[in-house]
């Protein structure tokens, strides 16, 4: 019997109304839908609920902890602002497609066993392609292919994982392990995948940007923190995770810095701010994992607040590119100052959510004598404050006056703004509301004068460092290879020189045997004659005198007395 | 010049950005010199120096620019580079 209805069970049913509905009853359902999913979010009781009989296994829909419920509690309100955010500039099956997705992403977190966790995790890969796809344009079709494979990639490395886990050591529980044999590894690189872990992070950077200019909030929001989630109830204190996390965060700013497209900007600095989760993670103390949770937290509000004031660019203008926009807080305030708020909470800056979070991680590698870790984490969190926190609004509202002048946002976008620019200044002004709900105990304070005045510090002087070397960092009409080369040109490359190796084998073969052939027909012609050819014909094809015949004939008889006697 | 000034929005004249340089200069200094007054005790022995932070933060965003510089060298490519490709096929 099923005592309660599973949250992300009410958000895919408000998929499927969002469908069945229209007008002004289908925005009731987009707003109503989420909220009603994260009141539930909150009866969920610690624990596994309840069990249920799939194929012959026992598997456990619904689980709640604090830090599950934490997750599902942003990823229902993320659903909220988003449908807030779309709801006029959307389509109706992008805002439904959105709702699967985020389905997928709640199911993940209340998962009490791998099989659940696993079907929840591919409704998201399936979905959010989805998603990309309706960016609408050949490069969306493209790049949404390219984003299913790599995510189906990894839930079959996650299945091979879940299912050798269940081979030897006939377990389906969602439970700490460490990467040490070829299960937890294939699990670990499966969700790493969704993390955009390298050397696979570039489909994040590639898929993210293509989407609509409402789509990519979406996005942004539940795929990498889907895996921060799984890796802290899985993976809690993996080493690797602390190299892996340093290696994404200071992969992100190099690539922001060299982009020029407003979204490719973000979505680096999405792998960026990943990073520091997956540190954190691996770093696995206490205060560690309640930062990497916090954070995961306040990113989704601030990055969904910095991805709606690029897609609001994007509508207004139709641009996409740094180069060609620029001046726009003259005719667009609201956004202007959203964003701002957003990039201030990316960076860190005392009194917003990115302070109280980030600085978390900061002090467990501290506390645990990390040092070059720690001294890794500061020049990241400079380096966010370069790429993210000045480099996007300066780029994109400041710089140059490039003439253009769209109205500001419209008032569904706006208001979805707002609300999330004040929940970035909430968090950074009262930790304690988000600290009340982490996995551990907090006994955490975040605002010492000290901290303060060193992360100023830090702060202002890369805000210097990044005006005293702007030319250095001008805009070109480029794009950075990453790793993902390998695949699309490298293999396709070198597939395509097989593909022709293969045809001139063939011609080869095929001229050998053609070769071999006619030396057949030529032998064939010498013995038989030329079909067309009567009056010359060959050896075994001419009339012999029958005096011949009978030599042969006597030749072979003696050929057998002689074989017959020895 | 002083009409054209006047047309532009107030956040773009010539005044108020001189005026945000110098405020902006005078916040970078307070930001060090208040360590005179709030002793800051780092994790390490290093982070507890004077100004250490301003000037993690300014030569960690120096290496980090010429090194994205650097890196571009190599990898930076025309916009179309893959559609290039696509259209081979």
């Amino acid at each position: 019997m099923i005592e309660m209805l599973p949250p992300g069970l009410v958000l895919l049913f408000g998929a499927i109304l969002i469908g069945l509905t229209r007008g002004r009853l289908r925005d009731a359902v987009a707003l109503t839908i989420p909220i009603v999913t994260a009141w539930l979010v909150w009866q969920v009781p610690d624990g596994v609920v309840y069990d249920i009989g799939f194929l012959d296994y026992r598997i456990e829909p619904l689980e709640g902890s604090p830090v599950r419920r934490l997750f599902a509690t942003i990823f229902s309100l993320m659903a909220f602002i988003g449908a807030l955010f779309a709801l006029r500039q959307a389509k109706w099956f992008e805002i439904a497609a959105a709702f699967a997705y985020a389905a997928g992403a709640v199911g993940v977190c209340f998962a009490g066993d791998l099989i659940t966790l696993f079907l929840f995790w591919e409704l998201m890969a399936i979905f959010s392609t989805a998603i990309v796809w309706c960016g609408g344009s050949r490069e969306a079709r493209a790049a949404g292919i390219r984003y299913a494979m790599l995510h189906l990639l990894g839930g079959v490395l996650l299945k091979v994982g879940i299912e050798g886990t269940y081979v030897h050591t006939g377990s389906l529980d969602i439970q700490p392990v460490l990467a040490t044999n070829f299960d937890t590894w294939m699990m670990l690189i499966g969700i790493l995948i969704n993390a955009a872990a390298p050397p696979v992070s570039a489909w994040l950077a590639d898929a993210y940007p293509r989407s609509s200019a409402t789509g990519s909030v979406f996005l942004s929001a539940y795929t990498t923190k889907t895996a921060v989630l799984a890796l802290i109830l899985l993976f809690p204190g993996e080493k690797a995770l602390i190299w892996i996390g340093l290696y994404m965060a200071l992969y992100g700013i190099v690539y922001a810095l060299l982009e020029n497209d407003i979204r490719r900007i973000l979505a680096y600095s999405i792998v960026n701010q990943v990073g520091f989760m997956v540190c954190a993670i691996g770093i696995g103390t206490e205060l560690a994992i309640n930062g990497a949770a916090a954070h995961a937290f306040a990113h989704i509000v601030y990055k969904a607040l910095l991805f709606m004031s690029a897609g609001v660019v994007i509508l207004r203008t139709g641009m996409n590119r740094c180069s060609d926009v620029g001046g726009l807080f003259r005719t667009m305030p609201l956004t202007t100052v959203c964003c701002i708020v957003g990039a201030l909470a990316i960076s860190g800056f005392p009194l917003t959510s990115g302070f109280t979070t980030k600085t978390m991680i900061s002090q467990a590698a501290a506390n645990e004598g990390l040092v070059a870790v720690y001294f890794v984490l500061a020049a990241a969190s400079a380096g966010v404050f370069l790429h993210a926190g000045i480099k996007f609004p300066w780029f994109v509202f400041f710089q140059k006056d490039s003439g253009l002048r769209p109205k500001d946002a419209p008032w569904n976008m706006a208001a979805a703004m707002v609300l999330a620019a004040g929940a970035c200044i909430v968090l950074g002004v009262a930790p304690g509301l988000l600290y009340s709900h982490l996995p551990f105990p907090v006994e955490y304070t975040p605002y010492t004068p000290a901290k303060v005045v060193s992360y100023l510090q830090l702060l202002l002087f890369a805000g210097l460092a990044f005006f005293m070397f702007l030319p250095l960092m001008r805009r070109t009409l480029t794009i950075s290879l990453d790793l993902d080369w390998v695949w699309r040109v490298l293999l396709f490359r070198t597939g395509a020189l097989l593909f022709d190796l293969a045809a001139a084998g063939k011609r080869v073969a095929s001229g050998t045997f053609g070769k071999a052939l006619a030396q057949v027909h030529r032998l064939a012609h010498r013995l038989m004659g030329i079909p067309e050819g009567l009056e010359r014909p060959g050896v075994l094809a001419r009339t012999w005198p029958i005096g011949i015949t009978a030599i042969w004939i006597i030749i072979l008889l003696i050929a057998y007395i002689l074989f017959y006697y020895l | 010049m002083s009409d054209r000034e006047h047309d532009d929005h107030w956040l773009a004249r010539a005044t108020t950005i001189r005026l945000i340089r110098r405020l902006s200069l005078f916040l970078l200094v307070v930001v060090v010199a208040v360590q005179w007054v709030v002793p800051i005790k780092g994790y390490f022995a290093a982070d507890q120096w004077f100004g250490f932070g301003a000037v993690f933060g300014f030569l960690a965003c120096l290496v980090m620019v010429l090194f994205a510089k650097a890196v571009g060298f190599a990898i930076k490519r025309p916009e179309d580079y893959y559609s290039e490709d696509a259209a081979d096929d």
